[in-house]
């Protein structure tokens, strides 16, 4: 499926329920028509992933997912020789010379693709999503960078391996580590930022079935009003989505001190944040 | 639209921001991809394709804004004011004479529109008042910090955030809880009309005197450029977030990994490996060698000529004190305190330096920076706890108000220590001068720096490299 506008764009991603501000769509747009891949960074929780996931429902596109982690290589990330096979294989036929097993055992039905090669050997076009690739080690980055940029795969023993179809590729970060300018460079760049009480109001509308429009207004506001604080960890968009969901479950109608008080563990998972939060909405209450 | 875009470009460039050619290439490319006419989809796209770096979006900003800001569009017919001058300039005294203008009405278009969220009037609305308000005066090489000022004054933000809040409550009267939540949109959508009116008088500014002036007036140094002795406190804000990623990388450059193969062979299995090969050992066998557990101390100048830079590093000891888990810090101005249980686990940065100021005892006789009295201090007082793995780096200006430096007590510390690094937030040729003493301590120290920025800082963590032994080499 191939978008006209940015506008198809956030016609297609609100139809998966996935609500896209102007940046957002606009770098979908683009990755798709430069086929590019995008480099999607903000906080934890602010829909980094969701964003790869709607893309792959609107463009009808398989999605495959590596997750990075310390430690990853290119053993889990691009491919691996299947070993067990190949000594069968070299014990199974004793009768042929060497010549020819090895330049058999060192064909494709010996190698056993990981996500990247897969999404690179794919017959139909994917969406691929790295994600958090901000774990890996600088050295590690390399890997991706041939993908990257030219998606294709080298394996010594086979040559190199083009992509048959194009894939869209999503690539998120934490922003825990400064990534490689060489990798920044092959990349579109999109930072997603924690919506406005506006937009996210919309989205627990669209997330959330059920929730009356002032509800959903109230909890926006909060939710902005408590990442206002200085807090460990600020709330996410899904965990507002949760919260929004717990006042639901518990038929609450209007937000006030007290449900607050009572259900703040859900927007905030450290104990110094709670008490923060719950102080200073207290206070205001009594100033 | 080519020559707009390379001008752009450049104008990023000369900000500090570093656009490659490949990155200059894309965004050609992509801008060919979308609708001119759209400002938006212009934005968004050189965005994603020129800036990688979130450090880097202020910039972007206000450098698009100068860029590709129209020409003041005309103003409606129906405004008599308007038509007689594309700046109408207002003399700074004559401000109660000309009455004419209707301030009202413009202030309640402005409340209707912020209450409807109405971005067209919203526009409209700032547009005039900068035409009425402003006062601006053709040829001035300003950035507009002043016309916005006064623009907002005259208009009284304050009587507008009160009826917008009276505006927007419902009739039924609200609890505290949900005042205060009213209170927090209505500033949302005050800032909001700052921001037109910001770019309105940009709009203008550029009509004047073009953009290549003006961005050369608006350019702020990025946040890795800001001098940390004189950084403003949003400054600070913004560094805070950079600081992050840098600790991670000093943690991880600090704890860099030897070898491998470097440990003890281990001969239990290699043993057992050898049965593999009918017990000739072939494939020997190594031990781990255990992670290097880095031991870092920070000792910082908190005195009063260093306030801003001070403020900085007990940032960046706060972000450590996340990466190590032991860390230990200390403060000082004539006399030393160690400040590690400030920082504990889930304190927040603020309460942490209040209880600095206010618990810490960093005061022996005057409040003046006395290293020599805070290095011997340290020494008798925790000397003894230094081994050969511990890092010690001091952040100050060595400014000793021209008391005696007693350096030798800083030889003592580095025999004991792994490495003494020394941080100065000083410019290089500023050492030395005056009460400075920093040749006195540096001869002691595994490496001395200017750190001026956080782009110097990145480059001493991206260089550090520690002697694995224990033998400070003198610099």
């Amino acid at each position: 499926m191939v978008f006209d506008s940015p506008k198809a764009v956030v016609e297609a991603l609100t139809g998966a329920d996935y609500l896209p501000d102007e940046r957002i769509a606009q770098v979908v747009f683009l990755a798709e028509r430069l086929d590019k891949p995008v480099l999607v960074e903000g906080p934890a929780g602010v829909g980094k992933t969701e964003l790869a996931k709607a893309v792959a429902t609107i463009t009808g596109r398989p999605l495959i997912r590596l997750q990075c982690y310390e430690g990853l290589d290119d053993a889990k990330a691009l491919y691996e020789w299947n070993y067990k096979k190949q000594l069968l294989r070299i014990q199974s036929d004793v009768d042929h010379d060497w010549d020819s097993i090895s330049h058999d055992i060192f064909s494709e039905e010996f190698l056993l693709a990981r996500p990247l090669l897969e999404a690179i050997r794919s017959p139909e076009p994917v969406v691929l999503l790295i994600d958090e690739v901000d774990r890996i080690e600088v050295e590690t980055e390399a890997l991706l960078l041939e993908i990257l940029s030219d998606f294709q795969v080298s394996i010594p023993e086979l040559g190199t391996m083009h992509a048959t179809t194009q894939p869209m590729v999503f690539l998120t970060s934490n922003n825990t580590r400064e990534l490689s300018e060489a990798l920044k460079r092959r990349c579109l760049f999109l930072h997603i930022d924690y919506p406005d009480a506006n937009r996210e109001k919309e989205i627990l509308s669209a997330r959330v079935p059920g929730l009356s429009d002032h509800l959903a207004k109230q909890v926006a506001q909060v939710a902005r009003s408590i990442r206002g604080l200085d807090l460990k960890k600020a709330p996410s968009v899904s965990e507002t989505i949760d919260w929004a969901r717990t006042l639901l479950a518990l038929s609450v109608e209007d937000v006030d001190e007290e449900v607050l008080g009572d259900t703040l563990h859900v927007l905030l998972k450290y104990q110094t944040d709670i008490e923060k939060a719950a102080k200073e909405f207290t206070s205001s209450t009594q100033a | 639209m080519i020559s707009v875009i390379t001008g752009f470009i450049d104008e990023l460039r000369e900000a500090g921001v570093p656009v490659s050619m490949v990155e200059a290439i894309d965004g050609m490319k992509a801008v060919e991809m979308i609708d001119l006419g759209e400002k938006v989809a212009l934005r968004e796209t050189l965005r994603a394709t020129l800036i990688k770096n979130l450090r880097h979006e202020g910039a972007f900003d206000t450098a698009f804004d100068v860029y590709f800001s129209n020409v003041p569009a005309p103003i409606e017919p129906d405004d008599p004011e308007s038509a007689n001058d594309v700046l109408p300039s207002m003399p700074e005294r004559g401000q109660g004479a000309e009455t004419e203008f209707d301030l009202d009405g413009l202030l309640e278009a402005l409340l209707d529109a912020l209450a409807g969220m109405d971005g067209e009037s919203l526009r409209r609305g700032a547009r005039q008042a900068v035409d009425q308000l402003a006062g601006m005066e053709p040829g001035r090489p300003v950035g507009g910090t002043y016309y916005l000022y006064r623009t907002l004054r005259r208009l009284d933000l304050a009587q507008l955030e009160a009826d917008l809040i009276e505006a927007l409550m419902s009739d039924e009267d609200l609890s505290e809880f949900e005042k205060r939540l009213l209170k927090e949109d209505v500033e949302a959508r005050l800032e909001m009309l700052r921001k037109e009116i910001q770019e309105e008088i940009r709009r203008r500014l550029v009509a004047d005197r073009g953009r290549e002036a003006v961005a050369r007036t608006l350019r702020r140094p990025l946040v890795e450029d800001v001098d940390l002795m004189h950084a403003t406190t949003s400054e600070l804000a913004d560094m805070e977030a950079a600081i992050g990623p840098l600790t991670r990388k000093l943690a991880s450059r600090l704890a860099r990994r030897r070898k491998r193969g470097s440990g003890r062979l281990d001969f239990r299995r290699t043993v057992r490996r050898s049965l593999a090969s009918g017990g000739v050992p072939a494939d020997p066998q190594f031990r781990h060698p255990r992670p290097h557990r880095p031991e870092v101390w920070l000792l910082c100048d908190i005195s009063g000529s260093m306030a801003t830079f001070s403020r900085f590093t007990l940032q960046f000891t706060h972000a450590m004190s996340t990466q190590f888990s032991r860390l230990r810090s200390f403060a000082f101005v004539d006399t030393v305190d160690e400040v590690t249980d400030f920082f504990g686990p889930g304190v927040d940065f603020g309460s942490a330096v209040r209880r600095i100021t206010q618990e810490a005892e960093v005061v022996w006789l005057d409040g003046h920076s006395d290293y020599g009295n805070s290095l011997e201090t340290f020494y008798s007082r925790y000397g003894g706890q230094l081994t050969s793995r511990t890092t010690v780096l001091i952040s100050g200006d060595a400014r000793n108000n021209y008391r005696p430096p007693r350096e030798a007590v800083l030889g003592d510390i580095a025999k004991a220590a792994r490495a003494v690094i020394w941080l100065n937030p000083e410019p290089h040729s500023y050492w030395d001068t005056g009460d400075s003493a920093m040749s006195h301590y540096g001869k002691h120290c595994t490496s001395i720096h200017e750190v001026r920025t956080l782009r110097q800082l990145e480059e001493f963590i991206e260089n550090l490299t520690l002697p694995s032994g224990k033998t400070p080499q003198n610099v």
